[in-house]
């Protein structure tokens, strides 16, 4: 792979998006320019109502926009795919499917078939079924593989959830504020887990937050975004703080403290959040 | 006495005071008639012997209630079942599809309302039988539940979990059978009870009308040899048949309902 694709390896060019409502038009996005590189994690920051789902629903090819292109790994994004997996803000499990068959059937639609695209054979039972093991493992729930969603608890349905999108060896990961939902203890061990697995995977991440700490623990580069109607990339903070982090060591650090702050003041001063009725 | 005891004496005692109120309200008409209405004594004596044989069979015109209920339980099983083979895949298509929802969401609303025996002519010009004819009345009034509920079990089914689909990239069967079916499931099964509490409704008039064997025409030849204990027999075992169809349903409906997810 050439130095371009992998520093361009995801590419939005002059992107907006307008939805038509009942009351006309209205415009979420405008001008949205964006590279990310190849194992980049990228948070997008701002406030609610800014449109930063609405930018990943684009990137997933969930939408499509109105305006600009996107581009992944030199191919325009026209639909959604595995290749660009999505952890849902609500998990987004199947309540009659048990864990494993969540994450099998991610597993089975990846590898169960002929890909001719990387000229990859498919795999048989048992490699797939090895495949979701691996993924539960990984999130810790080997024991939970066989319960529900509706026995285990939120923060085990995300970890289901993430484990979900890891499996399928996505390029890029998609992640719709993952633990938005879940209470400040559950949520610091997802991202701590969060950090040792993208270590170990290399993924490229693209993670909507509105959690600060969060942006700045996870993250390589964090783009903060205006508000909204006709939000648009405010500014991009580039985080060079050495891996592995660790979330205590970074509690007193003044790089960190530095970026938290910058963060902070964007958020908090130049776009102060007016809730229109 | 503790507060779960008096609710036990009042989930028992309840419903024993309507019953009595039932039975009391009967005596009271069957003592004050002048037509011979019989009294809940008499009918209770007349049903020991009726149920002491229910599988008789003195030929088509005179057998056992057993029979007669069987006969019944067979139209609309039938009929029903037809109803379920084309009225839940065709709700799928309806749900699913925005163009066939615009295409026969009109001919639903105009056929929906008709009364189901009007419909019995048409079988029976159709079809040139009375059995075949009650099985078309059924099959017309039960598919209406079926169609509708299924189809907006389909509209209903959350976006999220079409979502997983777009990105897994699933094929349209997979979609049907992982996601579609079991998030419709509930809906269709609330279409089959109503579906089946109006074809236990509309057989006994159509068997009124068409004759032959079946409960409703059992009422109808007890009227003209005025055995009126038999009629209100016939009554009680229509309501138990039609409660214990229901209570069944509700169950299968409660095992495959699953925990909505909740974030």
């Amino acid at each position: 792979m050439s130095e371009s694709v992998n520093t361009k390896y995801l590419e939005i060019q002059h992107v907006a998006q307008t939805f038509k409502t009942a009351k006309g038009n209205f415009p979420a996005l405008r001008n949205i320019n964006l590279t990310v590189a190849k194992g980049e994690f990228v948070a997008l920051i701002g406030h609610s109502g800014c449109g930063k789902s609405t930018l990943l629903n684009l990137i997933a090819g969930l939408t499509i926009p109105t305006q600009g292109h996107l581009i992944c790994a030199n191919r325009e994004i026209s639909g959604p795919g595995p290749e660009r997996a999505v952890v849902f803000q609500n998990h987004s499990l199947l309540p009659w499917l048990t864990c494993f068959e969540n994450v099998y059937l991610g597993v089975e639609r990846v590898f169960g078939r002929n890909n001719l695209v990387d000229r990859k054979t498919k795999e048989d039972k048992a490699q797939l079924i090895a495949r979701t093991q691996a993924a539960l493992e990984m999130v810790g729930l080997s024991q939970a593989a066989q319960k529900r969603p509706g026995e285990i608890s939120g923060g085990m349905k995300q970890r289901v959830g993430i484990a979900r999108a890891l499996a399928m060896e996505p390029q890029v990961l998609l992640m719709d504020e993952p633990f938005g939902a879940l209470d400040a203890l559950t949520r610091a061990k997802l991202q701590d887990e969060l950090l040792t697995i993208v270590a170990n995977t290399q993924s490229t991440v693209v993670m909507v937050t509105h959690d600060v700490d969060e942006a700045v623990l996870l993250s390589d580069k964090i783009v903060m975004m205006t508000n909204g109607p006709s939000a648009t990339i405010g500014e991009v903070l580039k985080v060079n703080l050495p891996r592995p982090r660790s979330r205590v060591a970074l509690a007193d650090d003044t790089a960190y403290l530095g970026y938290r702050k910058a963060v902070i003041d964007f958020l908090y001063t130049r776009q102060v959040h007016v809730e229109k009725v | 006495m503790n507060d779960f005891s008096k609710q036990r004496i009042i989930n028992v005692l309840a419903p024993l005071t309507g019953l009595a109120l039932l039975i009391g309200l009967w005596s009271i008409v069957s003592l004050t008639s002048t037509n011979n209405f019989p009294s809940p004594k008499d009918t209770l004596l007349q049903a020991i012997e009726v149920f002491k044989d229910p599988f008789y069979s003195n030929g088509p015109n005179d057998q056992g209630v057993g029979w007669n209920v069987l006969s019944s339980l067979k139209r609309v099983g039938v009929g029903f079942g037809l109803a379920a083979l084309v009225g839940i895949p065709m709700g799928f298509v309806i749900g699913r599809f925005d163009f066939m929802s615009r295409m026969f969401n009109p001919l639903i609303s105009l056929l929906r309302p008709v009364s189901p025996l009007a419909w019995l002519p048409i079988g029976l010009l159709v079809f040139k039988g009375a059995n075949p004819a009650a099985i078309w009345t059924i099959f017309i009034c039960s598919i209406w539940p079926m169609i509708i509920n299924t189809a907006v079990g389909v509209q209903r089914v959350p976006q999220d979990y079409m979502n997983v689909a777009r990105v897994l990239n699933l094929s349209e069967w997979k979609i049907i059978r992982t996601i579609l079916f079991p998030a419709v499931l509930p809906y269709m099964l609330t279409g089959v009870r109503l579906a089946v509490g109006t074809a236990w409704l509309v057989i006994v008039a159509a068997e009124m009308l068409t004759g032959g064997v079946g409960i409703g025409f059992w009422v109808w030849d007890e009227w003209n040899n005025l055995n009126v204990k038999n009629i209100i027999i016939a009554i009680f075992v229509i309501g138990i048949v039609g409660l214990i169809l229901e209570y069944a349903l509700i169950k299968i409906a409660t095992a495959f309902t699953y925990e909505e997810v909740k974030s």
